[in-house]
């Protein structure tokens, strides 16, 4: 797949990209033209042909698997895996809430590691295994951090809920659910405005405890 | 974001000559760069996305420990060589950022980790750092978070980095790769104070490549501490941070490394305090008196007085832990 990409990818010839606006100009052009000139060029701005030529330079191949669905697809460079998710894939149950890393609303695993996918450039998980919250239940059966969210009363908006439980999943995974104090640590990546903290520390520590495989 | 160019290369020689190019710019884990992009504060042409080097490894070297650049925070944190020959390292990294961010930034991303200065992050204020000559907001605006020691009247900006103050701590160098070749660079010589040219954040050329960084061997592990005060219990930037490491022997300090965080351009590192502790008893006689020397020359603005007194205050508690008298 490197290889079959590297042509492209590896393009290190330095003419200007394309953009929005220059598509804009040159089909006004074209427009303007078009009393001096035969059908062809009427016809080819009719099919917005500028733009798609333009497209097809912007647009780099991505190969990556999302909760277990394997994914061929073509993407400007940037658009964030927050914004392919959502927008391209239509898994909106990874939330945008500052967009800035600040608040891991939008926390996935890539490669069972848990990321910002705000601040993950789509391009960059090219080959990845991406897991969201909707790739947590196994059918009807919700995954424990689920269920113990519920049980706990882990959310009040839901907003950050996700987030917050792809979080938790992973602070059991990584070692990190020892104590409270570890918890909170380890889980401070995550904001909830309604301040449901404790109530989430209740449900990590009762799925730690109950040894259940997360 | 402004539209951009994506290139993968799979050879340190074609990201040598790629990154050689005007308007290109290196990406690693992008955690600290996408976030400047989307904020329109930095706007590369083409980015050269380096993770296919193979610059990941930690393993031994002559006499300490090799970080490939492309280590993750988190693995470094987390490296069992790390914990047990360094762990003031593995301590300063677990306090830096969140989880999620640690997994996503590597060690050479965390050295060019751009100021979190508001004034740099407003794009419609003025900052010498981002525009040069365009002014310092800082300067007479709200400056809570701003340096004591080494600013200029063109920039009081702080560097915002954990790892790089334990690196400056612990002698680590840096491994540099050029068209030319290699170099090495101590760390404390890696990140510049401002000056005039703020806009210059530190001494790797545009054109060059960090490869790893190296941490000889030392006998501070048993007395190892980091202590980051910050305006919330995690996840948020310095106000002060202090890496302590102490070699006791019997009760009197035989070697001494201190370094601070949140208070200059750079890592501080404090010499002339270091020197100040060796041959004493390992006491608060000892450290009070190397937290009043390492203050020495401090020089606060407007709203970050507060800095003065938390400083002396935040090496002596981080030398007591260190010296495990608490």
């Amino acid at each position: 797949m490197e290889d079959q990409n590297n042509g492209f990818l590896a393009d290190d010839n330095d003419q200007p990209k394309e953009n929005p606006r220059r598509n804009f100009l040159k089909q006004t052009s074209l427009l303007t033209a078009v009393a001096l000139t035969p059908g062809v060029a009427v016809k080819a701005a009719e099919n917005h042909f500028d733009e798609k030529v333009a497209a097809a330079f912007e647009k780099l191949p991505l190969n990556l698997t999302v909760n277990g669905t394997a994914h061929k697809l073509s993407i400007e460079p940037r658009v964030t895996l927050l914004d392919l998710l959502r927008e391209q894939l239509d898994l909106t149950g990874t939330k945008k809430g500052c967009d800035y890393g600040q608040c891991g609303a939008c926390t996935v695993h890539v490669d069972g590691h848990r990321v910002n996918s705000c601040l993950t450039l789509a391009m960059m998980v090219d080959g990845k295994k991406v897991t969201t919250i909707e790739g947590l239940a196994k059918g009807d059966q919700l995954h424990p951090m689920q269920e113990a969210f519920i049980k706990h009363d882990g959310f009040q908006c839901g907003y950050c809920t996700p987030g917050q439980i792809m979080s938790a999943v992973a602070c059991v995974r990584e070692g990190h659910a020892n104590s409270e104090g570890e918890i909170r640590e380890y889980m401070s990546g995550n904001i909830c405005r309604c301040g449901a903290y404790p109530n989430i520390v209740n449900a990590i520590q009762e799925v730690k405890n109950g040894g259940q495989q997360v | 974001m402004k539209q951009f160019q994506y290139i993968r290369p799979a050879t340190q020689q074609s990201v040598l000559e790629a990154i050689a190019k005007p308007g290109t710019q290196i990406i690693a884990g992008g955690s600290n760069l996408v976030d400047l992009m989307k904020h329109g504060v930095m706007s590369p042409d083409k980015l050269v996305d380096i993770n296919k080097l193979p610059l990941r490894g930690i393993t031994p070297a002559k006499s300490g420990l090799h970080i490939g650049a492309l280590a993750l925070n988190s693995q470094v944190a987390e490296d069992k060589q790390v914990k047990e020959k360094f762990p003031l390292l593995s301590m300063a990294l677990n306090a830096g950022a969140s989880a999620q961010l640690r997994n996503m930034a590597t060690v050479g991303g965390n050295m060019m980790q751009r100021t979190r200065c508001p004034y740099f992050y407003d794009t419609s204020m003025p900052c010498n750092k981002r525009i040069p000559n365009s002014g310092c907001g800082a300067l007479e605006g709200f400056n809570r978070m701003h340096a004591i020691f080494g600013a200029s009247d063109k920039c009081i900006a702080v560097y915002p980095s954990d790892m790089s103050v334990a690196l400056a701590a612990l002698d680590a160098t840096v491994l540099i790769a050029g068209r030319k070749g290699q170099r090495r660079l101590p760390f404390t010589d890696f990140h510049r104070l401002p000056g005039n040219t703020p806009e210059i954040d530190n001494n790797l050329a545009k054109d060059q490549l960090i490869l790893a960084v190296e941490i000889p061997d030392n006998n501070y592990a048993k007395h190892s501490y980091y202590l980051k005060v910050r305006d919330r219990a995690s996840y948020a930037f310095a106000l002060v941070s202090v890496a302590a490491a102490l070699d006791i022997d019997n009760g009197t300090i035989r070697g001494a490394r201190l370094a601070m965080g949140g208070v200059a351009h750079k890592p501080w590192r404090l010499t002339e305090a270091e020197k100040s502790l060796v041959g004493k008893p390992a006491n608060m006689a000892s450290f009070e008196q190397a937290a009043q020397i390492a203050m020495q020359g401090a020089k606060a603005y407007k709203d970050n007085a507060f800095k003065l007194q938390l400083g002396p205050a935040t090496i002596t508690e981080a030398l007591q832990h260190a010296a495990g008298l608490v």
